[in-house]
């Protein structure tokens, strides 16, 4: 199980996978908004999307969680 | 001279025309959102007023909040700075219906340089050099491919209406051109509200080099010198210097009548930029874009001139001369700006967060244009721009001396910057050489 934490403060933009999605390393799973740039937020390993902490508008802290992937 | 302002902007831009609101005796009004309540400007202006909730759609980008604000505080003038609503020709006309006057060129001439495509089409006109590229929006698919073929690969593929680095993406062959042209459409529309895009050629050895012009109100166009601008990350400016060492005396003397041309082919008023990439294999030079308010990096040029820009947009938004002779204008020693922005210093991640320690450099030549102060916060909402640290020296040489020892003694704490990277920078052997291009971020952050 891989949890997925934000690196810093950030508007959540866009949330792009799902709960119960099969992803692969790399895959982008949220797209992040600080200081007029887009933070893609990805996994760090394959497996599903087993939570998704997050919505398109949330704000996020540094180490927030983003999303578990099992 | 004017007798009134509403600065409509925030950070250290409001902070910088304050001051010479201050200096010239003209009340300053600031407008601020809920998130920059203890900001320096709001403190320094002389009156200050709340104009909305920390997103900047509502506040900052809220054109109707801000004019409510100028009527309300009788003000004569609207300084919008540069970003937020500094080249929106609708918010530029609404200003000057309310009967005040904007400090910046006509509405007309801000559409007509915001449209990319127009701006490169009316440039070509008017004998400025262009590169090869698109004079139409390109559409998806076959269209694109086709324009791109003749134009010949790498290309830059742009938003029309776009700016500030925002949604550029270089293609090399078919393939990386159909990607990138769907990314940069969605892009284009998010920021800029239009999905028309541009292919121009891509110079793969550049310089960025632009120069500072001076619209008056007979018409002529005055030419300050040029500002290299090449170091950049994400297309974005990080550091800038003038004179540029990349430009020779046959060069410079080329690129300022052409920059000249540009403003006089729109009728051109007030305070402007003229931007071109310099080919560094090939020598010539091409328009990018015209830039139709104060730039970010406007203070090397008043460091080398000892012209104050801001007062000279006041005086010609009046009507007024401006305060020195243009044929006395000798441009003295050399002039460098760092900005320091608030993100980690080796993959220029945002770094919000509170400021407990604000140790600014002082010195001979320096000259610090900060937003912020100890005990400020950093909000995700704006721009990571903390400050611009200047420095003026005699020759090359002793501006980069002193700008060492002005990133060595700065002491911020409670965020990550980017100071370690101008460090790195300025032991550069290729910066310090003076012969770089656009690239050398990514040379220096592999």
């Amino acid at each position: 199980m891989s949890e997925v934490r934000a690196e810093m403060v950030a508007n959540v933009w866009k949330v792009v996978a799902a709960e119960g999605d099969t992803v692969a390393d790399g895959d982008t799973l949220v797209i992040l908004e600080s200081m007029k740039m887009e933070i893609p937020v990805l996994a760090e390993s394959p497996g599903r999307v087993t939570r998704l902490a997050v919505a398109e508008g949330d704000v996020v802290q540094e180490g927030d969680l983003i999303a578990v992937i099992d | 001279m004017l007798e009134s302002v509403l600065v409509a902007n925030r950070g250290e831009i409001a902070r910088r025309v304050i001051a010479t609101a201050r200096k010239l005796g003209v009340r300053s009004v600031a407008v601020y959102s809920e998130a920059d309540a203890d900001l320096p400007f709001v403190r320094e202006a002389d009156e200050a007023m709340l104009i909305g909730p920390p997103p900047p759609a509502a506040s900052y980008l809220n054109g109707a909040a801000i004019l409510a604000a100028a009527r309300q505080a009788r003000v004569q003038a609207v300084h919008p700075g540069y970003g937020f609503l500094a080249e929106n020709a609708s918010f530029a006309a609404s200003v000057i219906d309310a009967g005040l006057l904007w400090v910046g060129p006509a509405p007309d001439v801000i559409t007509q340089m915001g449209d990319k495509i127009n701006a490169r089409n009316l440039m070509s006109r008017a004998g400025v050099p262009v590169s090869a590229g698109t004079t139409e929006p390109v559409g998806a698919g076959s269209a694109a491919l086709a324009a791109a073929d003749q134009i010949g690969y790498p290309v830059m593929i742009k938003a029309a209406a776009g700016g500030g680095g925002i949604g550029m993406t270089v293609a090399r062959n078919a393939d990386e051109l159909q990607a990138g042209i769907d990314t940069a459409r969605s892009r284009a529309e998010r920021f800029f509200g239009s999905a028309d895009i541009l292919l121009e050629r891509f110079v793969t050895c550049a310089r960025h080099v632009e120069v500072q012009i001076l619209g008056l109100a007979d018409g002529t166009v005055l030419t300050l010198g040029e500002r290299d601008c090449s170091v950049q990350r994400r297309h974005q400016k990080v550091a800038e210097e003038t004179p540029s060492p990349g430009v020779g005396p046959e060069l410079r003397a080329s690129m300022l009548a052409a920059a000249a041309r540009a403003g006089e082919a729109v009728g051109y008023q007030g305070a402007g930029t003229v931007e071109f990439l310099v080919d560094v294999a090939a020598g010539g030079f091409v328009f990018l874009e015209m830039n139709t308010r104060l730039q970010v990096e406007h203070p090397v040029t008043e460091l080398v001139t000892g012209i104050d820009l801001v007062e000279q947009q006041f005086r010609i938004a009046v009507g007024d001369d401006v305060s020195f002779a243009p044929e006395s204008v000798i441009p003295a020693g050399h002039a460098l700006e760092l900005r320091v922005y608030a993100e980690d210093s080796r993959r220029f991640l945002p770094s919000p967060g509170t400021i407990s320690e604000w140790s600014p450099p002082a010195g001979p030549g320096v000259r610090l244009d900060a937003g912020y102060a100890a005990g400020n916060t950093v909000t995700p909402f704006y721009d990571p721009l903390l400050a611009k640290l200047c420095v003026h020296g005699a020759d090359r040489g002793q501006a980069l001396e002193r700008a060492r020892a002005a990133v060595g003694s700065f002491g911020i704490a409670g965020l990550r910057t980017n100071l370690a990277f101008h460090a790195d920078l300025l032991e550069s052997p290729e910066f310090t050489s003076g012969d770089y291009d656009t690239s050398l971020v990514s040379r220096l952050r592999p």
